[in-house]
């Protein structure tokens, strides 16, 4: 019972990674692969851990992937944020589908 | 006395008469002794601790809950060959203000798959968010609102 669980759980873990991973490949631009890649692996990555502390059953275990999910979560975001910025900075292109962008026609143009 | 302190010296006594010095016990008598006070509130007057931790806790469900349902959007974008995004730069006008709620805000925006926060403006009241699914930037701007960021001022304040 426990196995088939914890498998549940690493499945849709490691199933997330593959379509971050798929994702890189097939979205248009940096903007939309920073958002569909970091995401999904920081999902998948706390699925495949809450798999593995599921299976052993351990506090010590358990307490150490808690520790990393949360680390993860407050470290991941800020990754992704620093390299769109500095993107959008170095001009690299928008998707030429990108419908609206705000940021380009606000009223300060600082930064540049 | 802070409830806080109480709290911690219950969960002390839970484990002692557990027999088990454990962080598990631990962890297990900080629970029941938030419940004995939370049940004993009236007697403490005004303490913040009583409103705040369920609003923590709704907090943590409801981004859980956003951050699965994005993902299986996004995810459902990769395996299908066409392309459903509609992106977009959005400028969210800001009602957070100290640092720390701004920072806090910013990362659960990029969180959330599908949002990427690029840059706050200067003056600290606007956020720019790269987003994949932009039907109606006034929508988009209302559902970030009204959502993440209205519960955020909740737990925070």
């Amino acid at each position: 019972m426990i196995e088939i669980l914890s498998g549940i759980f690493l499945l849709l873990g490691t199933l997330f990674i593959l379509l971050s991973a798929i994702g890189i490949l097939k979205m248009p631009d940096l903007y939309t692969r920073m958002s569909a890649t970091t995401k999904a692996s920081t999902l998948g990555i706390g699925l495949v851990l809450i798999g593995t502390s599921v299976y052993w059953q351990d506090f010590g275990i358990a307490s150490r992937a808690l520790a990393i999910i949360v680390f993860l979560f407050l470290t991941a975001p800020v990754a992704a944020h620093i390299i769109g910025r500095a993107a959008y900075f170095g001009k690299v292109p928008l998707w030429e589908k990108t419908k609206i962008d705000e940021f380009g026609k606000r009223p300060d143009d600082v930064g540049d | 006395m802070n409830p806080f302190l109480f709290n911690i010296l219950l969960a002390i006594a839970w484990m002692m008469l557990v027999g088990e010095i454990t962080a598990g016990t631990f962890a297990a008598g900080m629970v029941v002794a938030y419940l004995i006070l939370w049940f004993s509130r009236s007697a403490w007057g005004e303490s913040r601790y009583f409103s705040k931790i369920p609003l923590v806790i709704m907090f943590v469900l409801y981004f859980f809950k956003e951050l699965i349902i994005a993902n299986l959007k996004v995810a459902f974008d990769i395996v299908t060959p066409k392309d459903y995004m509609e992106p977009g730069v959005i400028a969210v006008p800001l009602d957070v203000e100290t640092d720390i709620e701004i920072t806090l805000f910013a990362n659960f925006v990029t969180l959330t798959p599908g949002t990427l926060s690029i840059d706050v403006s200067p003056d600290r009241k606007t956020l720019y968010v790269h987003a994949l699914y932009v039907k109606d930037a006034d929508r988009f701007r209302n559902e970030l609102k009204n959502g993440l960021e209205k519960r955020l001022i909740e737990v925070m304040r």
